[in-house]
């Protein structure tokens, strides 16, 4: 078992120091790189915080869409096979709604600014 | 150091020019380069842009139409009344700067956060999809006996090079073989009239002014095929950058930007932009992959080439709303 603290709270921590203590400090390009930093920083600490419920939900999901086991990959992979042939479209129960899930756990976690990805949460 | 080799070239075409001044590099890839520099002139200085390859890298990108057609379309553009740069030289091999040309530099905002932000541009904003409909219009009407060489796309060859490029990473996203699916489906054959596009129609490539629309820029991407491309890549959310309900960039109408092509004498077919506008997000939702794996394999192990590769899922986004809407 790892210790404390977890993977998450450092990241957060280190996030916090360099946009609150080192980017007032910084110009320029510099400053440009330092955002995107900052900004890799919070998604994986959303990532660690999200991930392990989504991938459960997803793979559920995935399980009874597609009636077969595997892992998230793998049942990520069937399900792009079986819509590049037609197999399974919107029309198939299920489909509309696990794309729309996924997509918005997606950006929860990528880009959760995003104005398309605001502006459908606000549906629900 | 470029500015001895500039001073050269320029005294040899621009009658009166003593030198050059201020050069700077406003971007530069591996492949690819812009400088913006003042020709010195006793009439006041001339305000320029080098666009070059430098010595050693002439071979474009495959779906690059090369610099020196750029140059010839940037003038036809030009002649015609495009809002253009005027083309001031092409660059030889005497002139010891690669291969490329020499443009006027015009004054004024490609950024879109500031285009579509600041109060200066509060007046040109609504003016903004109109005028761009009548510069598409006039793209699309350059006499074909004029075009350069170049690459002729249609929907299924670009729906195939699409497909091979996402195929290629390896990476499972149901969303994009949802799309790859649709646009299979829905592909509309070949256009009534194979005009020239200019492919890459958007933020970035527009100088805008107070005014309105000053230039359009980088023919990179030009082509010839269906002219319905361009309208649909301008509509593509990813260039609203926020203003999701301006479909036009973030500032203006589906229903401007026709309106001003077809006032310019051209028709659209609406059906064929949200085609193209589905593309369009797929081929950017694809790029952004792309960006990832050069990351991953290197030399440009950049942060910034990573970050882009978790923005494809703001195209999964955009391609649900366009072809799976949820019930409002």
């Amino acid at each position: 078992m790892q210790d404390e603290p977890t993977p998450s709270e450092l990241t957060r921590a280190v996030a916090d120091f360099l946009r609150n203590d080192i980017a007032p400090l910084i110009s320029g390009h510099n400053a440009f790189k330092l955002r995107v930093a900052i900004n890799a920083l919070d998604l994986v600490t959303r990532q660690l915080t999200l991930e392990r419920e989504g991938d459960a939900a997803e793979t559920a999901r995935l399980a009874a869409l597609l009636g077969c086991e595997g892992s998230l990959l793998e049942l990520n992979q069937v399900l792009a096979e079986r819509l590049a042939s037609g197999d399974v479209d919107l029309q198939t129960p299920g489909l509309s709604e696990h794309l729309w899930q996924t997509t918005m756990d997606k950006l929860a976690v990528d880009q959760p600014n995003y104005a398309a990805y605001k502006r459908e949460m606000g549906r629900t | 150091m470029i500015e001895a080799e500039l001073t050269r070239c320029v005294v040899a075409w621009c009658p009166g020019a003593t030198g050059v001044t201020a050069a700077a590099k406003l971007s530069g890839g591996a492949s690819q380069e812009t400088w913006s520099f003042d020709i010195v002139h006793p009439d006041g200085d001339i305000g320029a842009i080098l666009r070059r390859a430098p010595k050693g890298y002439g071979a474009a990108p495959s779906r690059a139409a090369g610099l020196d057609n750029e140059a010839v379309l940037m003038r036809l553009a030009f002649e015609a009344g495009v809002p253009s740069p005027r083309v001031l030289h092409v660059l030889q091999p005497e002139d010891d700067l690669g291969t490329g040309f020499i443009m006027a530099r015009i004054a004024g905002e490609t950024i879109a956060r500031k285009i579509l932000r600041d109060a200066q541009y509060v007046a040109a904003r609504p003016l903004l999809a109109r005028q761009l409909g009548a510069i598409a219009a006039g793209i699309h009407g350059l006499p074909r006996d004029k075009w350069p060489a170049l690459r002729e796309m249609t929907a299924t060859r670009e729906l195939a090079e699409i497909e091979r490029e996402y195929r290629s990473f390896n990476w499972p996203r149901p969303v994009f073989d949802l799309a790859l699916r649709w646009l299979r489906d829905h592909d509309p054959g070949p256009p009534e009239a194979v005009t020239l596009v200019h492919g890459d129609f958007r933020h970035g490539n527009l100088i805008i002014g107070p005014d309105g629309v000053r230039a359009v820029l980088d023919w990179e991407l030009a082509h010839t095929g269906d002219p319905m491309e361009d309208l649909g890549w301008i509509c593509v959310n990813s260039w609203r950058f926020g203003e999701i309900d301006k479909p036009v960039g973030g500032f203006g109408t589906r229903e401007d930007l026709f309106a001003g092509y077809e006032a310019a004498g051209r028709k659209v077919d609406p059906a064929r932009v949200m085609f193209w506008e589905v593309m369009g997000t797929l081929r950017w939702g694809v790029m952004c992959c792309g960006m990832m794996q050069r990351f991953r394999l290197g030399p440009d192990h950049s942060m910034e080439r990573a970050m882009i590769g978790r923005r494809a899922s703001e195209t999964e986004i955009d391609l649900l709303r366009l072809l799976a809407p949820r019930e409002p």
